[in-house]
């Protein structure tokens, strides 16, 4: 077998109460990736940002233009990322406000082709389908290469042992996991260029224009 | 070392007054800003430039204009120029008028402006922005420097035999600072051709302003326009000041909470904390001033936006005061500290260095 390959897992948590099911959900999915990871003998490092604790930051970079040094380290962070767990829960149909600053805010550039496994919380079933309607489009203007299964986890799936037609949410988060495992492994890990360090000579960009 | 004021001539509500100046009003200010820094001892004015309300100086050159024939020493320049959406043959055209007028006394700053309806009220697309300021640029370049352009590209009607009139004063173009706060392909363009670059840090934390500058310096070297530290940087400022530095947080803080670009956002104090804003005692000021050193080394221009956010005139008039009184004075003291003899000082006409040393009563250099 070959040296221990390695790769960086980042999930991204909107929830907003301390303990969230949101946070519950993430950190569900984070462990059943990192097993997939280590079962494809990859080792993966694992950084959980929540958001909650960036919201002022996230405001004041919209209305400033820049971030703050924490929240940079944080965008740094996930843009470094070879794969991303994103979650959210589900408020007025769609992803929270709290969620869709954090990506109107990331660079775009950064996430093409970046395995992405996006899940939601809700309090009922009924919303499950905003994982596809408004998550899913999110990523494909990111550029992101989301996993085929979204997850959403209704209040009531905490305690009951699954849906004939979908299996039980441990079987769907096993299998967004595995579908995000197998994504990150099968990318080579990201390399960030630095624009600063290594600026596009002139007359290069000039012709590129 | 040039020091001096920048405005973006906003119109707006004082919000400790609750009153709106009128344009006339704006207008006459910013005059009255650029007499002051003449009077109190700074290099420096310079006037934004803008397209749409609630900015009043869509015209530079005429304000600059009537400025220079209202002072002897102050250098008029721009903070900035829209070189995307401006025609290239106009500000070859217009500034160097001006450098005529004001016998010499005039650089400018390149710019791509903020307002993203401006680039099609001109005819332009933003996407191009980064394209229309090198082909642009590269045309007003040949138009100072060559008597007789033929010229074709991709943005502008083609020029066969034109000649941009006036000339430069005495053939000398105009110094060309290239201001962006963000994006490293105008560091590039800046030393690609030897030209300044100023960085607008008052709305960037100091690594962001040090990555930048770094490019910068390192690239003039590159492109052999002489070592990294004689590259020409300069650089923004904001600043309030009372003797006791709680009377200036307390004055300042309503025009900060509803300031155009800051408020709203972050408190007074992580604001003061993550960018170069220093409200307070004027040594405070000194103190941080003198810190910008240590971020991008020795320097060549620092402007201070001294009027925003709707601080009246007279508060406005006071702060510059101060600033010539008892803080620049300080700064060219300490900022010729230790600053090697290789740093070269900031360009301006010949004109401008002779009228200088005949004021000083030392003889001209031939």
């Amino acid at each position: 077998m070959s040296a221990i390959a390695a790769r960086s897992l980042v999930v991204v948590s909107a929830g907003l109460s301390q303990p969230s099911s949101t946070r519950l959900l993430a950190d569900r999915l984070s462990v059943a990736v990192d097993r997939h990871l280590r079962d494809a003998a990859i080792e993966p490092s694992l950084e959980v940002i929540e958001l909650r604790d960036h919201a002022q930051d996230l405001t004041n970079h919209l209305l400033t233009g820049f971030p703050s040094p924490a929240l940079q380290a944080t965008l740094d962070t996930v843009l470094a990322a070879d794969g991303v767990i994103a979650v959210t829960p589900i408020f007025s149909a769609s992803y929270s406000g709290l969620f869709k600053l954090f990506f109107d805010l990331v660079e775009r550039d950064g996430f093409a082709g970046k395995p992405v496994l996006i899940a939601a919380t809700g309090g009922t079933a009924r919303h499950s389908l905003a994982v596809e309607h408004a998550m899913r489009p999110l990523f494909a203007y990111l550029n992101a290469a989301v996993g085929a299964t979204g997850v959403y986890a209704a209040t009531e799936d905490w305690g009951r042992s699954g849906d004939p037609a979908d299996g039980s949410l441990v079987e769907r988060i096993d299998r967004a996991a595995r579908e995000l495992a197998e994504s990150m492994a099968a990318r080579e890990p990201v390399t960030r260029s630095d624009k600063f360090a290594d600026p596009v000579p002139f007359d290069v960009q000039r012709r590129s224009k | 070392m040039q020091f001096g004021v920048f405005s973006v001539g906003d119109v707006t509500t004082d919000p400790v007054a609750g009153r709106t100046p009128s344009e006339a009003e704006r207008i006459q200010a910013m005059v009255a800003i650029a007499l002051k820094a003449e009077e109190v001892g700074l290099e420096v004015f310079a006037t934004g430039e803008h397209h749409n309300p609630p900015f009043v100086p869509s015209s530079p050159t005429t304000m600059l204009g009537y400025i220079a024939a209202r002072t002897e020493r102050l250098i008029l320049s721009t903070a900035t120029t829209l070189i995307t959406t401006n025609d290239p043959v106009k500000i070859a055209e217009d500034y160097a008028m001006l450098q005529h007028l004001a016998g010499g006394r005039v650089d400018l700053m390149m710019g791509r402006g903020n307002m993203g309806p401006v680039y099609p009220w001109f005819g332009q697309d933003i996407r191009n922005a980064i394209p229309l300021a090198y082909e642009n640029y590269d045309l007003l370049r040949r138009l100072w420097r060559e008597d007789v352009v033929d010229w074709e590209g991709k943005f502008r009607t083609a020029l066969t035999g034109f000649t941009s009139t006036p000339r430069p004063l005495d053939g000398v173009p105009p110094f060309v600072w290239h201001g962006s706060i963000r994006s490293p392909e105008i560091a590039e363009q800046a030393a690609y051709y030897g030209d300044g670059f100023f960085h607008n840090n008052i709305f960037w934390p100091k690594e962001h302003v040090r990555r930048m500058v770094d490019l910068y310096r390192r690239r003039f070297e590159h492109y052999e326009h002489g070592t990294a530290d004689q590259a020409i940087v300069g650089l923004g400022g904001q600043v309030f000041m009372r003797a006791n530095s709680q009377d200036a947080i307390r004055e300042f803080r309503p025009y900060f909470d509803h300031a155009p670009v800051y408020g709203g956002g972050p408190s007074l104090e992580d604001y003061m904390d993550q960018t170069p804003l220093t409200v307070g005692s004027p040594q405070q000021v000194i103190d941080r001033t003198l810190g910008f050193r240590e971020i991008v080394g020795d320097y060549q221009r620092q402007l201070f936006l001294a009027d925003h956010a709707g601080m009246p005139l007279d508060v406005v008039l006071e702060q510059m005061e101060m600033l010539g009184e008892l803080v620049v004075p300080v700064l060219r003291r300490e900022f010729a500290v230790n600053r090697p003899p290789s740093v070269p000082e900031a360009p301006v006409h010949p004109r401008v260095t002779a009228a200088e040393a005949a004021r000083a009563g030392s003889t001209v250099p031939a």
